[in-house]
């Protein structure tokens, strides 16, 4: 094994938004700091090239976010996807630093934009990135370059070397040979494990061949399973994730936004069988995109479709995948590889339960359905106008839950108490926070606030 | 949305359709609305007819801030490369448009094409000076009459004039535009006064030259060589008011008309033709019109060559200097003007049509009657 020259101050594992935020503070209290990323350049930046948004808390109107958006009100939101399975501690920090981050994010080149079409629900929440999450990433980038950091792409971390509860190295795969990495301190910022799919499968069993994985193909896990193995402390459930359904054509890797499909609302979802299995209309959708990954993971096949009328085609944001159109139902059915008896029945089914009334696409219109099961509760108008188009639905798995256990100051925890010099940050961690379902735009946020925390910290252990 | 009424266009032209795939991808991400006049013109449709494409082509600005934000750029299997798959459509379109065709093909691909009609150009004024040498005259005109300069110039000028108008004819109908008002070519002009579609949308810049950094050199330099370009066009107008209007004949003093839009004209021209050269010496030619890299390079140089000269020429006069200067500088401004519609010249016409276009657009939207 070879050496590095250099012993770094502080070694940063994984440059996605996380591993920058961290990066970027400790650089700037003078540290010497090298960023190991797996990733070719072109693929930098983990999943956060693929995001769009950040939620901040803020109690007035702040840079492009519109009126007030207060701790409680974001914590209750958090308790309504997570069902209480979140640290109220570090959640609560998350939320609070969230304030501040926004106009530090703005202080290092990182520019936001109005809400985007087709989000306006979200104009009060989430302030999203101008160019989405790779512009973001490319300002780290850059900022990071002009602090004197050490960059290094294609350089994938395989151990964390501890002795006792010290970090002393990291060995790290570049140019086909193991190099040794010293630094006096560690913030390990590396992502779930979702792209391993060996990993997945063993979680989820066969069900997992089926899913589909929205975001970097470089997110493989090693390093959280190496910190596992030596003791580090997990949190979460191997198959809890944030999971969305999305188009079945998708790209096995790296999909990213634009395979998402937004015409559940308007539509029918049944399962390979023709039967449906959940309300479609619960709510809208950006509050209920974050359910149906598992929902439709927990059908046979892990396969859903949707099945809209000609009425309902410009109600949602064009899809990437061109839907699949038929003049009949059954006809429909044959080009999806449904039964078309079974998909007839039950649209026949839920037309006859649809009942008069106004419409209205874009707020919940309490157009119910009446003595059908699984109801749908809103938007629900007869599938009766012909050409009818269907979408098939696959799990979009976007990143896994279970990680690291960390403190408040983002310090990684062992059976035997806390490394000295060892800090994580971002969706390593994360299922500390989420440990169950998914708020749009939180990912960034605890990214961001336990990246900028790890690299305070690490930096004050090294100064 | 266009129809395509001129049937000019060929039937799924592979230019045109690889852009429209990548148009429906921008469609279904959207994460780029916030730089350019582009993507909120995507967002408003959801199928995209030829003409639509055509126009969202010329409507793109080049400023690349797309594609170093872009989540899907090659090697994804996406292969979103937005800036230069409408620089191609873009291209094709002026080709198309402007006739004839083979000259447009032949201009925009080869700087050396341009150098050889530069040469000719002088050619044709050196013979022109010998042949057509006044007995009597002043200044300029001691070399070349009046008269003759005129007989040279009015069609040299006018005929490329004439293609574009008809170009830009067939264009508008492509596109579907429809009649324009006095307030649409305001706000076009607007737009194409402080070059808003090349600053990203809040003022940092484009990402010409400097990969994924911002930079705001290309828009300083285009305004340079366009506004510079105005001067030098006024400079000539106020000339040609004073000769007939007047009775005052050129050369001109330092305090005249011609001379206080032609010196800081000239000068911003230089500037800003030789910044542009340089800048495109650095961008990465796989963002844009691979094929007319050269021709594009030729007609920059072009226009700083004339700048040059006719500031060269003010600078020599009443050396010896001034009769091979005065061919020279006249002689590249005739390979200038000759080129109009076959080089990178005709951007700013088609730019300025789409710009036009947009404005309707957004004129329609608040009416309320939406197209």
């Amino acid at each position: 094994m070879s050496a590095r020259p250099d012993r770094y101050d502080i070694i940063v594992v994984g440059g996605g938004n996380a591993g920058l935020c961290a990066a970027v503070n400790a650089a700037e209290t003078g540290a010497r700091v090298a960023i190991l990323e797996s990733a070719p350049k072109t693929y930098r930046g983990g999943n956060s090239r693929h995001t769009r948004n950040f939620r901040c808390m803020h109690e007035g109107p702040l840079s492009v976010l519109t009126g007030t958006y207060g701790e409680d009100e974001y914590f209750e939101d958090l308790m309504l996807v997570t069902r209480g399975a979140t640290d109220e501690t570090l959640a609560r920090l998350a939320i609070r630093s969230s304030e501040e981050c926004l106009p530090w994010m703005e202080s290092q080149g990182v520019r936001f934009q109005p809400s985007l079409s087709g989000t306006l629900s979200l104009s009060r929440t989430n302030a999203f990135f101008l160019g989405g999450g790779k512009a973001l990433v490319n300002a780290y980038y850059n900022r990071c370059e002009d602090l004197g950091v050490d960059i290094y792409y294609d350089a994938e971390v395989r151990h964390v070397r501890l002795e006792g509860d010290r970090f002393t190295h990291c060995e790290v795969m570049m140019d086909g040979e193991t190099v040794r990495v010293e630094g006096r301190a560690v913030v390990l910022a590396s992502g779930g494990f979702q792209a391993d799919l060996d990993w997945l499968t063993r979680a989820w069993g066969p069900a997992a061949a089926n899913f589909l994985i929205r975001g970097t193909p470089y997110n493989r896990g090693v390093v959280l399973r190496d910190m596992l193995e030596q003791g580090a402390e997990s949190v979460g459930d191997p198959t809890q994730c944030h999971a969305v359904a999305i188009d079945g054509r998708a790209p096995k890797f790296d999909g990213g936004i634009v395979t998402r499909l937004d015409c559940v609302p308007f539509s029918i979802v049944v399962n390979r069988d023709g039967e449906r299995f959940y309300d479609e209309g619960e709510d809208v959708w950006p509050k209920r995109y974050a359910i149906w990954g598992r929902l439709v993971a927990a059908q046979p096949d892990q396969v859903g479709y949707s099945i809209i009328d000609a009425k309902s085609i410009d109600l949602f944001m064009p899809s990437v995948f061109p839907p699949i159109v038929a003049d009949t139902l059954e006809g429909l059915a044959q080009k999806l590889g449904i039964s078309g008896d079974r998909l007839a029945q039950t649209v026949a089914r839920f037309n006859a339960a649809c009942k008069p009334g106004d419409f209205h696409p874009t707020e919940k219109d309490g157009l119910t359905t009446n003595g059908l099961e699984p109801p749908k509760t809103n938007w629900a108008r007869p599938i009766d106008t012909p050409p009818y188009h269907g979408y098939s639905l696959r799990p979009g798995v976007t990143f896994t839950y279970l990680g690291l256990k960390v403190s408040a100051d983002a310090q990684v925890q062992t059976t035997r108490g806390p490394l000295a010099n060892v800090w994580a940050a971002g969706e390593i961690m994360a299922g500390s926070i989420l440990g169950q379902g998914y708020l749009a735009g939180f990912g960034m946020t605890i990214g961001t606030v336990f990246g900028r925390i790890a690299g305070r910290e690490a930096a004050a252990h090294v100064g | 949305m266009s129809v395509d009424a001129s049937g000019t266009t060929p039937a799924g032209a592979p230019a045109i359709a690889e852009a429209r795939r990548q148009v429906e991808i921008c469609n279904a991400c959207r994460y780029c609305e916030g730089y350019c006049a582009v993507f909120p013109a995507i967002a408003r449709q959801r199928a995209f007819a030829d003409g639509d494409i055509t126009q969202l082509a010329n409507l793109c600005h080049n400023c690349r801030g797309c594609y170093y934000a872009c989540q899907y750029t090659p090697p994804h299997e996406f292969a979103v490369n937005l800036p230069a798959a409408l620089a191609e459509v873009r291209q094709e379109s002026w080709e198309r448009h402007m006739r004839p065709r083979a000259l447009g093909a032949l201009f925009h691909e080869s700087g050396v094409a341009l150098a050889a009609a530069l040469a000719l150009g002088l050619a044709a004024l050196v013979g022109a000076l010998a042949a057509l040498r006044p007995v009597s005259g002043e200044g300029f005109y001691a070399y070349l009459s009046h008269g003759a300069m005129v007989a040279i110039f009015t069609p040299a000028f006018l005929a490329p004039l004439a293609i574009v108008a008809l170009a830009l004819r067939d264009y508008w109908r492509e596109i579907g535009g429809e009649r324009v008002r006095l307030s649409d070519i305001i706000a076009a002009g607007k737009s194409a006064g402080t070059m808003r579609n090349l600053d990203g949308g809040q003022g940092q810049g484009c990402n010409f030259e400097a990969e994924d950094r911002f930079s705001n050199k290309r828009r300083l330099f285009h305004q340079l060589t366009l506004y510079g370009f105005l001067l030098a066009f006024a400079s000539t107008s106020s000339g040609t008011v004073l000769h007939y209007g007047f009775g005052t004949e050129a050369p001109y003093g330092l305090f005249s008309l011609p001379k206080l839009f032609g010196i800081p004209g000239g000068i911003m021209l230089c500037i800003g033709t030789a910044g542009l050269a340089w800048l495109k010496t650095r961008a990465d030619p796989q963002l844009g019109a691979k094929r007319v890299w050269g021709g594009e390079m030729g007609f920059v140089l072009l226009l700083f060559f004339v700048s040059f000269t006719g500031l060269a020429l003010y600078a020599a006069t009443g050396t010896a200097l001034v009769a091979p200067l005065l061919a020279i500088h006249l002689g590249s401004v005739l390979a200038f003007f000759a080129l109009i519609p076959y080089s990178k010249m005709a951007h700013g016409f088609f730019r300025f049509a789409a710009l036009i276009r947009e404005a309707q657009h957004a004129r329609l939207r608040q009416e309320g009657t939406a197209s």
